[in-house]
C-alpha cells in the first residue's frame, strides 16, 4: 500500500481517521462485520474467528475467539454479524448449520452465549435487527429462515418456501373455477395426513398445511398444498441465500434464494411471504437495502448482474441494473452516496467494485489489492462513505479508501461514431482527449466543423467531468446537393431493356448531366470495350473523353468539390463553434472553450475523398494509360482539349494507394497541399491518354476478355470508393461478361449494400428493379419473403388463412365471379366502385360491351 | 438404415473398430474378413441392457408423446438411437437434459476440434476399458474425419492430447490427487499447450465419459448391434452368448440360479424395504432429540470415509485388461487407490469452501459459456429427481436416501459436507449397496450382474437405474470440483 493519503472525518463527535492498509490474516476469512464504533472488525471464516481493532496506521488484533482444544464445526463460520446496537453482541453462522452468539461481555476466554441447532443444513446467513436487540435471523441451506429470540432458547419462528406455496394455491384456485373444490380439498386433506412423517417441511409446517387443508375444506374454498404435491419437486425446498431486515420497516425482511426468487416477509407473519418474485436466473447470492431510500433493495447473483429494486411499487419493479463480470457475491450500498454500492464476486475476478448504479457500464472505483477473491466487505461507519473493508480468501483484510480507489473511467476513452445518410459524420469524443489531439495536431481544426458541443448532465457527483464530452459532426456543404446525385442517378440510370451500347450511352449522358465525368467516361468505355466498334460515335466519344480529366468522384458531392476547387488554399473559412470544456471539480459548473474549428468544403471531414483527391487513381486509368504511348499517341492528335477548360484536380501519377502514403496526405491541412504537382503534372499526362483509348481499343481488336480484368478491378475501385451504386449498375448492364470475375460474395454484398441505401433514399421502385435484375440467390430472394396478403372473408370478415377462395369459418366461397358465377381461384378483379368483380378475362370481355357492373347492381363500372 | 452403414463400417474398416476390443469371440476379428459372401450380423438378443430383461424396457414404439420426442432428439442428433438412451429413458425428464448436454459438448460450438471431442471420449472411456463407449466414439471419429493413425494409441496422437493422458488418469482414478501443477503442465507447454477453455472444454468431457463408462457398466448396458460384441455371424443355433460374459459371471445360464435364489429371499428382501424406510421414519423423528457431539461428527465422516475402501468385493486382484483397449492409455497398473491405504494422507475437500453452485458453475460458464447452465440442471434434475416410491411403496419421501447416496459417493471422493450426520449412511445403506456403489464408482469394470442383483433386490429396475443416475451424477461432480478447484488455483 505505497498509496498513503490519510483521511479524517468526523462524524457525530467520533473521528474517523486511517489510510489504505492492510494485515494477514492466518486464514481465509469468510466475512467480515464492523463494530458499531467503526473501530472493529470481526473477521470470520472456517479456521478463523479474530477481532481486530482498526487503528491509524494498523490493524490490531484484539482477541481470538476461537479458543479451545478442539475447535469444532461450530466455529466453522459462514457468516458473521455484529450487532448494531450492542457493542458486545455478535452473531455466527456455522456452516454444519449450527447459529451461535457471542457475548463479548463475559468475563471468561471463552465468549460463546448461546448456540442455537434447528436449522440441518449449513447456516448461509445471520442477521440481527438493526433496532430491536435481541431478534435475530437465520437463513439456511435447508430452505428454511428462522427468527430467534435471544431471551430464549429457541426459535420464535420459523419461515419456509413452502408456507407460501400454500398461499399461491390459495389464491389460484379462488380464482379458478370452484366445481371440485371440495374434492381438491378433501384430497389435500388425505395427503397432509399420509405424510405426516415427511422430513423436509418439519412439524411446524405440517401443522398449517393441516390447518390450511382444513380450513379449505370447511370453506370451500380448496387450499392444496402445491409444494408438496407437484411430484418431483415435492419436499425439495430451495436454499436460503441471504436474508436481511429492512433498515426503515421495523418488520419486513427480505430472503434471497438459490432458485432466484427474492421474498419479503413480515416478521409477525410467519405463514405467507408479503411478497415474492424472479429476481435472477439463478442463485441469488446476496442482498441489501437502502440505508435511506426505503423500500430499495439491491440484489446480486449468480448470473452476474446486480439489480435494483423498488419495492414501494404494488409489483417490484426493476430500476437499475449493474452488469459484472462474474458471479456477484456480496453487495453493499454506499453510506451517504444515494446511487452507489460495492460488490465483490464469488470468483475469478479478485477486485472490489464501486458502482454507480445510473452508470452501470463502468464501475466508478475499484480496489484492486486482494490476490484472492474477496469474500466480504462492509463500509466502515455507516456515515462515512471513503472507508471500505474487506476480508478476502487470500487470508487478508483490508482497509480501502476511496481516495485511493482506481477508477477505470480515467482510463477509458469513450468514442462515437456515425455517419448520415447525406454524408454527416458525428463524432463524440471525451472533451479532454479531443483537447490533447488538436494541441498536437494544430491542424485538426480544418477537417472539423463542430455543430456544437453536447454535455451530458453528470448523475455521479465525484466522476461528473468524466463524463462530458465534446460531440463534433462533419456536415457536407449546405446546398452542395449532398447525395442529390445519388438519387438522379438511381432514377435515370437504364439497366435493362435495351441493347448494351445504348444502355451505356444513356448512362454516361445520365452521369455527365450530373456533372459526374469520370463516371461518364467509363460508362463510354464499357461501351468500347464491349460493343462491336462501328457503333461508337466519335463525337461522343471526344466529349466525353474531354470531361473526362477531372477529377474522381468520391462518395460526396464531388461536383461541388470541382468547382470550389480553385479557391482552395485561400478560402478556408473560419467557422465559429462552440464548445464546453468542463473540468472535473463539481462545482465549476460550465466553462466555456472555444475551439475553433475551420471548415474546408473539399475534405469534408473525411479521409477518403482527400486521399482520393490526391492522385490515387483506379487501376483501371493506370493500366489504360501505360496502354497508349505504343497505339494512341500519335493516331488522335485532333483531340486535345485545352487544359484550362478544367481545373484538372488529380494527377494521373504512378502512386500505389499505399497506407503510408495515405496517412502522410490525409494528414495535410489542405488538399491543395499538392497543388502545384497537379499544375506540373497535369498538362503533360492527362489529356492525351486519355483520349487516345478508343481507337486503341479500335485498332487491335483485343477481345472483351482482354479487359474483364480490367473493369473488375475498376468495379472494385468504385465499389472501395464508396460509389456502389457504380459498380452494381455495371455488374447489372454486363451482367455475364463480368460476373464470373468477381466472386459471389462481394457481388452480394454490392448488391446489398446498394439495396439498402436506396431504401434509405426511399428508392423504392429502384431497389425492386435491381433486386429483380441481380443474379444472386441471396438477393433475389428479398422479393420473394412476405409477398402473401391475405383478403378478407365477403361473409363474416375475418382473415381467410388457408386459401383465398373458402372461408374456413363459413365455409362458403367467398370470391364469385360476377359473370360466370364460378369460384375465383386466380387472378380477381372488382370494381372499387361496388366491389363486385370476378375473373380477370371475363370482367375485361364484359365491360367491352356494357359499362354496367355484370352483377347487376346498376353501377358503372369502369376498368383501365 | 444407420444399422446397415455402420456394418458397412465395420467391414471395411475392421482393424479400426474390432482391434479396439478385447472380446474378439463374439465379434468380427480380422479371420472374418477372409470369408466370402456377405455377412449379415444378427443381434445377440439381449435388449439394452444386459442385467435389466428385455421385456422390462421400454419398447420403441410403444413410448409416449414426450418419450418419442426424445428418441427423436437423440435420433437426430447421435444418428441412431443407442441402447444407452434406452436404458435412460426410464427417467425421460433426465435424459432430456442429459441429451441436451451431449449433444452440446460434442456437436456444438465449443473450443475443441470435433475429433478431439470425439478422440478425448475414447481416452476417457479406455479408461475404464469400456469398450461400448470406445467402440461408438472410434466411429464418430472418423466419421468427423479423426485421423485413423491416432487410434492406433494415444502416442500417435498428437503431443497436446498425449499431454492429456495424465490428467485424464489421475481424474479417473484419484482426482483429489489433481494439484494446479498438472493444469499449468497442460497450459504451459510451449506449442502444445492449452488454453483454459479448451482446458475445461476437455475436462467436462473427461468427467462426462468418465461417469458414462460408470452407467454402462454399472447397468449392463450391451453393445450396440454395429460395434464388436453386438452382433455375431454364427447362426443363431451355435451360440447365443458372449464368452466374455461367463468370465464376468453375466452369461444367460446365470439367470436360473439368481432367480430362483430370488425366490426363496423374497420375504426376506421385502423386509429389508421395511427395514429401510423404517430407519428412514427413525432417523427423521430422533433426529432433533440426538444430538452427536463435533468429534462424533468428525469421526464419522473419518469412519466413512475409511470403511468405503474396504467395501471392495473380495475378487480384488488386478486383472490386467484387454491388450487392444489398453493402448489409449500407456499406464494399466494405475488404478483407483483409496485415500490413506498407503499412507499418503489427503486433506479433506470441504463442500463449503468450493462447491459446484457457487464456485464450479461460475468457472465453467465463465470458461465454456452456456455449459455450466446445462450441467447445473443436470445434477439438479439427478439430485432432485423422485417420483416419491421405494419399491412398492407410494409417496415416501426419499430425499435423505438420495442425499445418502450423493455423500457417501463424495465421502469415497474425500469430499465433505459439514452439515450432513454420515452416520446416516450406515444405516441407510447395507453393505451390498455399498459395495455396488464402490464398484460402479471406481472400478466399474468389475461390476457383475451378481452385484447388481444382490442389491435391493426389491427394487424395480427403474429404480435401480435411478440410483445409476445419482451415482454417475455425484461422480462427475465429484471429478469436476477437483479438477475445477486445480484450475481456479491455477488462476489465482
Amino acid at each position: 500500500m505505497e498509496k498513503m493519503s490519510r483521511v479524517t472525518t468526523a462524524l457525530g463527535g467520533s473521528v474517523l481517521t486511517g489510510r489504505t492498509m492492510h494485515c494477514h490474516l492466518d486464514a481465509p476469512a469468510n466475512a467480515i462485520s464492523v463494530c458499531r464504533d467503526a473501530a472493529q472488525v470481526v473477521v470470520a471464516g472456517r479456521s478463523i474467528f479474530k477481532i481486530y481493532a482498526i487503528e491509524e496506521e494498523q490493524f490490531v488484533e484484539k482477541l481470538n475467539l476461537r479458543v479451545g482444544r478442539k475447535p469444532s464445526l461450530n466455529l466453522s463460520c459462514a457468516d458473521v454479524v455484529w450487532h448494531q446496537m450492542d457493542e458486545n453482541l455478535l452473531a455466527t453462522a456455522a456452516t454444519n448449520g449450527v447459529v451461535v452468539t457471542w457475548n463479548l461481555g463475559r468475563p471468561s476466554r471463552n465468549k460463546q452465549d448461546q448456540l442455537f441447532t434447528e436449522h440441518k443444513r449449513t447456516v448461509n446467513k445471520v442477521c440481527f435487527h438493526p433496532t430491536e436487540a435481541h431478534v435475530l435471523l437465520s437463513g439456511s441451506q435447508d430452505g428454511f429462515m428462522k427468527c430467534f429470540d435471544l431471551r430464549r432458547k429457541d426459535s420464535v419462528s420459523t419461515f419456509s418456501v413452502l408456507s407460501c406455496c400454500i398461499l399461491r394455491m390459495h389464491h389460484s384456485f379462488a380464482q379458478g373455477p370452484m366445481q371440485d373444490a371440495e374434492s381438491r380439498a378433501n384430497e389435500a386433506w388425505e395427503y397432509v395426513l399420509k405424510t405426516t412423517w415427511r422430513p423436509a417441511p418439519g412439524p411446524r409446517l405440517l401443522w398449517r398445511l393441516r390447518v390450511a387443508a382444513f380450513l379449505g375444506r370447511s370453506w370451500g374454498c380448496p387450499v392444496y398444498p402445491l409444494g408438496l404435491c407437484s411430484g418431483p419437486q415435492a419436499g425439495q425446498s430451495e436454499s436460503v441465500r441471504d436474508v436481511q431486515f429492512s433498515i426503515r420497516d421495523y418488520f419486513t425482511f427480505a430472503s434471497t434464494f438459490e432458485n432466484g426468487n427474492v421474498q419479503l416477509w413480515d416478521i409477525r407473519r410467519p405463514d405467507r411471504c408479503e411478497r415474492m418474485f424472479t429476481a435472477h436466473n439463478g442463485p441469488v447470492f446476496c442482498c441489501d437495502w437502502h440505508p435511506e431510500d426505503r423500500g430499495w433493495l439491491a440484489t446480486g447473483g449468480r448470473d452476474k448482474m446486480v439489480k435494483v429494486w423498488d419495492m414501494t411499487t404494488h409489483r417490484a419493479k426493476e430500476m437499475h441494473c449493474v452488469q459484472t463480470i462474474a458471479s456477484v457475491a456480496r453487495v453493499k450500498w454506499r453510506p451517504e452516496c444515494r446511487h452507489h454500492l460495492a460488490t465483490c464476486s464469488m470468483m475469478v475476478d479478485h477486485n472490489i467494485y464501486v458502482w454507480d448504479v445510473r452508470r452501470p457500464f463502468v464501475p466508478a472505483a475499484m480496489f484492486e489489492e486482494h490476490r484472492d477473491v474477496t469474500t466480504g466487505i462492509a463500509w466502515r461507519h455507516p456515515h462515512d462513505p471513503s472507508f471500505l473493508l474487506s476480508g478476502s480468501k487470500d487470508s487478508s483484510l483490508c482497509q480501502h479508501l476511496f481516495r485511493d480507489a482506481s477508477q477505470p473511467v480515467e482510463r477509458a476513452n469513450p468514442e462515437g461514431l456515425c455517419y448520415g445518410l447525406f454524408g454527416d459524420l458525428a463524432f463524440a469524443a471525451k472533451e479532454s482527449l479531443v483537447a490533447a489531439e488538436s494541441g498536437r495536431k494544430p491542424y485538426t481544426g480544418d477537417r472539423r466543423h463542430p455543430i456544437f458541443f453536447k454535455r451530458k448532465l453528470d448523475p455521479a457527483e465525484p466522476f461528473a467531468g468524466l463524463a462530458s464530452s465534446a460531440l463534433s459532426v462533419f456536415e457536407t456543404e449546405p446546398g452542395g446537393g449532398g447525395m442529390r446525385w445519388f438519387v438522379d442517378t438511381a432514377e435515370r440510370y437504364a439497366l435493362a431493356g435495351r441493347p448494351l451500347a445504348e444502355l451505356c450511352d444513356h448512362n454516361a449522358k445520365v452521369a455527365r448531366e450530373l456533372g459526374r465525368n469520370q463516371v461518364a467516361q467509363t460508362w463510354t468505355m464499357l461501351r468500347i470495350i464491349y460493343c462491336s466498334p462501328g457503333l461508337v460515335p466519335t463525337a461522343n466519344l471526344n466529349h466525353s473523353v474531354g470531361k473526362g480529366g477531372s477529377c474522381g468522384l468520391p462518395l460526396m458531392n464531388s461536383f461541388n468539390l470541382k468547382d470550389m476547387a480553385p479557391g482552395l488554399g485561400s478560402e478556408a473559412r473560419l467557422d465559429r463553434s462552440k464548445g464546453d470544456a468542463r473540468s472535473d471539480t463539481v462545482l465549476l459548473d460550465s466553462s466555456a472553450t472555444l475551439i475553433t474549428n475551420e471548415d474546408n468544403e473539399e475534405t469534408e471531414g473525411s479521409d477518403v475523398p482527400a486521399d482520393y483527391l490526391l492522385g490515387d487513381v483506379e487501376g483501371e486509368e493506370d493500366e489504360l494509360y501505360l496502354l497508349d504511348p505504343e497505339h494512341a499517341h500519335p493516331e488522335e492528335p485532333e483531340c486535345v482539349l485545352p487544359q484550362e477548360a478544367f481545373p484538372l484536380r488529380h494527377e494521373i501519377v504512378d502512386t500505389p494507394p499505399g497506407p503510408e502514403h495515405l496517412q502522410d496526405k490525409a494528414d495535410s491541412p489542405h488538399v491543395s497541399g499538392s497543388e502545384a504537382d497537379v499544375a506540373s503534372l497535369a498538362p503533360v499526362d492527362s489529356c492525351f491518354s486519355l483520349l487516345s483509348v478508343s481507337h486503341a481499343l479500335y485498332d487491335s481488336r483485343l477481345p472483351p476478355d482482354f479487359f474483364s480484368v480490367l473493369v473488375r478491378d475498376m468495379l472494385h475501385f468504385y465499389a472501395e470508393q464508396g460509389d456502389v451504386q457504380m459498380a452494381v449498375s455495371v455488374l447489372i448492364i454486363l451482367g455475364e461478361r463480368v460476373r464470373k470475375d468477381i466472386d459471389e460474395q462481394t457481388q452480394e454484398h454490392w448488391y446489398t449494400s446498394y439495396i439498402d441505401l436506396l431504401q434509405r433514399f426511399r428508392l423504392w421502385n429502384v431497389s425492386n428493379e435491381v433486386v429483380k435484375l441481380s443474379t444472386s440467390r441471396a438477393v433475389s430472394c428479398l422479393n420473394q419473403a412476405s409477398t402473401t396478403l391475405h383478403v378478407n372473408c365477403s361473409h363474416c370478415k375475418r382473415p381467410m388463412s388457408s386459401r383465398g377462395w373458402v372461408c374456413d369459418r363459413c365455409h362458403r366461397c367467398a370470391s364469385m365471379c360476377a359473370v360466370c358465377h364460378h369460384v375465383v381461384k386466380g387472378l380477381f378483379v372488382w370494381c372499387q366502385g361496388c366491389s363486385h368483380g370476378g375473373h380477370l378475362q371475363h370482367i375485361m370481355k364484359w365491360l367491352e360491351g356494357s359499362s354496367h357492373c355484370p352483377a347487376g347492381c346498376g353501377h358503372l363500372c369502369e376498368y383501365s | 438404415m444407420r444399422l446397415a452403414t455402420a456394418a458397412n463400417e465395420a467391414y471395411t474398416a475392421p482393424l479400426a473398430v474390432s482391434e479396439l476390443l478385447g472380446c474378439k469371440q463374439c465379434g468380427g476379428g480380422p479371420d472374418h474378413d477372409e470369408e466370402l459372401g456377405i455377412r449379415i450380423p444378427r443381434p445377440l438378443g439381449q435388449g439394452p441392457s444386459r442385467f435389466i430383461p428385455e421385456k422390462e424396457i421400454l419398447q420403441v414404439g410403444s413410448e409416449d408423446a414426450q418419450m418419442h420426442a426424445l428418441f427423436a432428439d437423440s435420433f437426430a442428433a447421435l444418428g441412431r438411437l443407442d441402447n444407452i438412451t434406452l436404458v435412460m429413458v426410464f427417467h425421460p425428464q433426465y435424459l432430456e437434459s442429459f441429451l441436451k448436454t451431449q449433444h452440446y459438448l460434442l456437436q456444438m460450438d465449443g473450443p475443441l476440434p470435433l475429433h478431439y471431442r470425439h478422440y478425448i471420449g475414447i481416452m476417457a472411456a479406455a479408461r475404464h476399458q469400456c469398450s461400448y463407449l470406445v467402440n461408438l466414439h472410434v466411429n464418430d471419429f472418423l466419421h468427423v474425419g479423426g485421423d485413423p493413425k491416432w487410434l492406433n494409441g494415444l502416442e500417435n496422437a498428437p503431443q497436446k492430447l498425449q499431454n492429456l493422458g495424465e490428467l485424464n488418469k489421475v481424474l479417473a482414478h484419484r482426482p483429489w490427487l489433481i494439484t494446479k501443477e498438472h493444469i499449468e503442465g497442460l497450459l504451459k507447454a510451449e506449442e502444445h499447450s492449452w488454453s483454459l477453455a479448451e482446458l475445461v472444454h476437455a475436462v467436462v468431457l473427461l468427467t462426462h465419459y468418465h461417469s458414462l463408462a460408470s452407467f454402462t457398466f454399472g447397468c449392463g448396458i450391451s453393445p450396440e448391434i454395429h460395434c464388436d460384441g453386438g452382433h455375431t455371424f454364427r447362426p443363431p443355433s451355435v451360440s447365443n452368448y458372449c464368452i466374455c460374459d461367463i468370465t464376468n459371471g453375466n452369461h444367460s445360464v446365470d439367470e436360473m440360479p439368481v432367480n430362483s435364489a430370488e425366490n426363496v429371499s423374497v420375504s426376506d428382501s421385502f423386509f429389508e424395504v421395511e427395514a429401510l424406510m423404517e430407519k428412514m421414519r427413525q432417523l427423521q423423528e430422533c433426529r432433533d432429540e440426538e444430538e452427536a457431539s463435533q468429534e462424533e461428527m468428525a469421526s464419522r465422516f473419518e469412519i466413512e470415509k475409511r470403511e468405503s475402501m474396504f467395501v471392495f468385493s473380495s475378487d480384488d486382484d488386478e486383472v490386467t485388461p484387454a491388450r487392444d483397449v489398453s493402448r489409449h492409455f500407456e499406464d494399466t497398473s494405475y488404478g483407483y487407490k483409496d485415500f490413506s491405504r498407503h499412507g499418503m494422507h489427503v486433506p479433506t475437500f470441504r463442500v463449503q469452501d468450493y462447491c459446484w453452485e457457487d464456485h464450479g458453475y461460475s468457472l465453467v460458464n465463465r470458461l465454456y459459456p452456456d455449459v455450466g447452465q446445462l450441467i447445473d440442471e443436470k445434477f439438479h434434475i439427478a439430485y432432485n429427481l423422485t417420483y416419491n416410491t421405494m419399491a412398492m411403496h407410494k409417496d415416501v419421501d426419499t430425499s435423505m436416501l438420495r442425499r445418502a447416496i450423493w455423500n457417501y459417493i463424495h465421502c469415497m471422493f474425500g469430499i465433505r459436507y459439514d452439515d450432513y450426520d454420515y452416520g446416516e449412511i450406515n444405516q441407510l445403506l447395507d453393505r451390498s449397496f455399498k459395495v455396488y456403489i464402490k464398484t460402479v464408482v471406481c472400478t466399474p469394470e468389475k461390476v457383475t450382474k451378481r452385484m447388481y442383483e444382490s442389491f435391493w433386490r426389491q427394487f424395480k429396475h427403474s429404480e435401480k437405474v435411478h440410483v445409476n443416475l445419482l451415482l454417475i451424477e455425484a461422480r462427475m461432480q465429484a471429478e469436476l470440483l477437483y479438477a475445477l478447484r486445480a484450475i481456479t488455483r491455477y488462476m489465482t
